[in-house]
């Protein structure tokens, strides 16, 4: 695995002279997330690599490309993972959505709501602005306030501040046991029932409602986990670890629905009214619909509720444009265009995947 | 103390206004008891906690409404005026240090609860009210506020956001980052902007988290809400003492190589452990070399659990001793002198000084030997306060001003940043970077990460009227500096990723 810091910025320095986009690439398995992409392809797959890792600071550095398989493969090793439990959509053949991918789309699995997202483990990194310059923020330390927080500025960015080239990231001790458990409850029910457990100091890890069960995971040492599950009821679930994979991968079969929707929601709103199928995550935070109302019914249901909702696949991303995407008001979407302009001036890197950043 | 008597050497742009204009429209926006002119009423805002640095502002303000603060920044932007924004003033990097030709403003009045949510376990309150607050005010409930500053008592939760508080907590419950939902923020320009919210993510950039840390640079925070965490069912504390600090530091990594996140793993040295046990009585043992407090949190079985395995790597470094809390009141007790560090040392020197670096941990043996060399070359003594489990050294320079020792004093701290930045560290891992720090900065970045910094400045405040001369040195004072680039190519440690 070689370091391509110098030819990526070379390209980007190139596509900025001509004032040309580029579409950043990892393994290219989140391509389905915002606008169609413009330009040449950056490739960035090839860029990859673990660059430090001892497992006693509870951080890994690695190269953008790197898949999040082989990723989690070497945490495993030394019993440790990422804590945020990132989607790694692995198809049959290939390694699947890499690090670089993972900070750009700011993707958190099901653990999210009780141990943070990408964004919060995001130590520092090294980056190439529009402008080809290769830049470095933040650090390999846990506590570091030099500086603005441009490494988390990045998370979830889709690439159109530039490009990451290398990241610091923490990570956590797995944990020594985990056990699923799955209780009959109706969607309303289990929205209460998860807040009320919330309020406690059980060992959840995640917690998902579809169809009239709720599913729970619980982690720590045995006596702790014996201790909650004769707290939480409900019965062991054996399938535990492949329903939060699939949840995880979103290749559980509700997500073959078209459309889906996502709804980032207060984990205290009620089951939503709308026609169709509904997958609750996040303990409630997260909600994936799959139905027929159309998209101004879902982004006023997702507004009503304090929270906000893009369409994750199917027709709405062509029929209703960026405002399908990227449901922001007004004031900072004025302060997001001045950002993308201070990282990426000529509007190269990843364009019109969220916005029009002309003035 | 003695004030340097240069603190601004940057270039900064002239502020060249109209004041007594401004004044005047202050005056029509303000209540006279909002507006602080005279000298002796603007004294008790010329410094914050780093008090060698001292200025007095062209005035100070102290409005009560987030709308008042939008009509205040309209007007300032509108004249061209520079604004300091300020807490409690419990800040250690001379962030809200007045600038001599803006305005101070004071947001203490901003100190109101506003709502706690026990169900979505979630609590909104004015930027002015204390870290300490919101833990009491939930407690009813058993829940709390993660993120506890020593300062925790004072300081304020704006203030808190601005510099990106720690505590002893946060290797188990991260910093104010990961603890607040929603800011609301009037810009440079007077607006109100809402950033995050109820819910765990928002479209768009992340500007929330830009936001944490962002040392009064980019806005005026005016409301935060917090998340409220389930207090753990138990807690409890090992303080185990070591006639060697290298045994100690191997006993840290030790601990978390064998999966265990403390919920505090902290460190003490013999001239902290002195000076505390002098101040507060804790019952630390005097003999030691180094001190570890560590304390486990969680569900009963899981702390049994970890209780014993702890005790055992202690014992396995060679603890000289190990004790355990045998309850709430002996819990308290260890953490006692801890908590009480800081005034404990400013008991035994006239004056001290407060760094704040962050390494790895594995070069802890390595930076502690190194800075008691450098306590050797510039004669002064240095006591150890290290949050070990994530790496954040406070060493504490103990001089006195009227000897004429702060230069002495603050070189002694530069060569300590310089070292920790040189291990893969950073000149700062809670204090901020202010006006103390800024020319550290210079080593920490070279000129086109300090540009791009610059620019993200810009993008919020492109006149630069927010707290002028902090937090990002201009290039021209880096170059005066001498440190710029300086370091790359020449670290001690090449084979470490710099990033």
């Amino acid at each position: 695995m070689t370091d391509s810091a110098s030819l990526l910025a070379q390209r980007v320095a190139d596509a900025y002279a001509q004032q040309t986009p580029l579409h950043l690439r990892g393994a290219g398995t989140k391509d389905f997330l915002g606008a169609p992409r413009q330009g040449a392809v950056l490739s960035l797959a090839e860029h990859a690599g673990v660059l430090d890792y001892d497992p006693t600071e509870l951080v890994i550095s690695a190269r953008c490309g790197t898949p999040l398989t082989a990723l989690e493969s070497t945490l495993a090793q030394a019993r440790q993972m990422l804590p945020f439990e990132p989607p790694r959509f692995t198809c049959a053949g290939a390694p699947g959505g890499t690090l670089g991918g993972a900070l750009a789309a700011g993707l958190s699995g099901p653990r999210r709501p009780y141990g943070g997202a990408v964004r919060d483990h995001v130590l520092g990194l090294r980056m190439i602005n529009g402008q080809g310059h290769i830049l470095s923020f933040g650090g390999q330390v846990m506590k570091n306030v030099a500086g603005y927080d441009i490494s988390r500025l990045q998370v979830g960015a889709m690439g159109t501040l530039g490009v990451i080239l290398d990241a610091a990231i923490k990570v956590l001790p797995q944990p020594p046991a985990c056990e699923t458990r799955v209780r009959a409850l109706d969607a309303a029910q289990a929205i209460q029932t998860l807040n009320a457990w919330a309020a406690r100091p059980l060992p959840i890890t995640a917690a998902a409602h579809w169809r009239g069960l709720l599913h729970i995971r619980l982690a720590g040492a045995p006596a702790a986990i014996a201790a909650a599950g004769a707290d939480i009821g409900g019965d062991i679930d054996p399938q535990g670890q492949a329903f939060w994979a699939a949840l995880r991968d979103q290749t559980h079969p509700f997500f073959a629905g078209d459309p889906v929707w996502r709804l980032s929601v207060p984990d205290t709103t009620p089951p939503l009214d709308l026609p169709g199928d509904q997958f609750i995550d996040w303990g409630g935070a997260q909600r994936w619909y799959c139905g027929d109302a159309d998209a101004a019914a879902v982004l006023a249901a997702a507004r009503a509720a304090g929270g906000h909702a893009h369409c994750w696949r199917g027709d709405p991303v062509a029929a209703f444009g960026p405002a399908a995407r990227l449901d922001q008001p007004q004031p900072l979407r004025a302060i997001a265009q001045r950002l993308k302009q201070a990282f990426d001036p000529a509007d190269i890197c990843n364009r019109g995947v969220w916005f029009d950043a002309s003035p | 103390m003695t004030a340097p008597t240069t603190v601004f050497t940057e270039t900064l742009p002239d502020y060249d206004y109209d004041q007594p204009a401004l004044l005047a429209a202050l005056a029509e926006l303000l209540p006279q008891h909002a507006l602080l002119l005279d000298t002796a009423q603007k004294r008790p805002y010329d410094c914050d906690g780093l008090s060698a640095y001292r200025a007095l502002p062209v005035a100070v303000l102290l409005p009560e409404t987030i709308e008042q603060v939008q009509r205040i920044m309209a007007t300032c932007h509108a004249f061209g005026a520079p604004v300091v924004a300020r807490g409690a003033g419990t800040g250690l990097s001379g962030g809200a240090l007045p600038f001599e030709r803006g305005i101070l403003l004071s947001l203490a009045k901003f100190n109101r609860m506003l709502a706690l949510d026990p169900t979505a376990r979630t609590a909104r309150a004015q930027c002015g009210v204390s870290n300490l607050r919101i833990s009491q005010a939930a407690a009813p409930y058993g829940l709390y506020y993660a993120p506890d500053p020593s300062s925790q008592i004072a300081c304020t939760l704006g203030g808190n956001v601005a510099e990106n508080a720690g505590g002893v907590h946060c290797l188990k419950y991260g910093l104010t980052v990961h603890n607040v939902l929603e800011v609301r923020l009037v810009t440079v320009d007077g607006e109100l902007l809402t950033l995050g919210g109820a819910t765990l993510d928002s479209p768009g950039y992340d500007l929330l988290a830009l936001i944490h840390g962002s040392e009064g640079m980019l806005g005026v925070i005016v409301e935060v809400t917090v998340k409220l965490l389930p207090k753990p069912q138990i807690a409890k504390a090992l303080l185990a003492a070591f006639d060697d600090v290298s045994k100690a530091g191997e006993a840290v990594g030790a601990i978390i190589a064998a999966g265990i996140i403390p919920a505090g793993l902290e460190m003490m040295d013999t001239h902290a452990i002195r000076a505390a046990e002098d101040f507060v009585q804790a019952g630390y043992p005097l003999d030691a070399a180094a001190i570890l407090i560590c304390e486990l949190d969680g569900v009963a079985a899981d702390v049994a659990e970890q209780t014993d395995r702890v005790t055992a790597i202690l014992n396995d470094h060679d603890a000289a001793e190990v004790r355990i809390s045998a309850d709430e009141a002996q819990r308290l007790a260890f953490w006692s002198g801890r908590k009480n560090a800081f005034p404990a040392v400013g008991r035994i020197s006239p004056d001290y000084y407060c760094m704040d670096g962050t390494i790895p941990r594995k070069a802890l043996p390595e930076v502690l030997m190194r800075i008691n060399a450098l306590s050797r070359k510039y004669g002064l003594r240095c006591a150890n306060v290290f949050h070990a489990g994530d790496g954040n050294l406070h060493p504490l320079i103990l001089y006195d001003a009227n000897a004429g020792e702060l230069a002495a004093a603050e070189r002694f701290g530069a060569d300590i940043l310089r070292l920790c930045v040189d291990m893969g560290g950073a000149i700062t891992g809670e204090h901020g970077v202010g006006m103390e720090k800024i020319n550290e900065m210079c080593v920490q970045f070279n000129a086109a990460e300090l540009r791009q910094l610059h620019a993200v400045k810009a993008a919020f405040d492109p006149r630069g009227l927010l707290n002028p001369g902090k937090a990002v040195p201009t290039l021209h004072r880096c170059a005066e500096f001498g440190a710029m680039h300086v370091h790359h190519g020449q670290l001690p440690h090449p084979d470490l990723p710099r990033f």
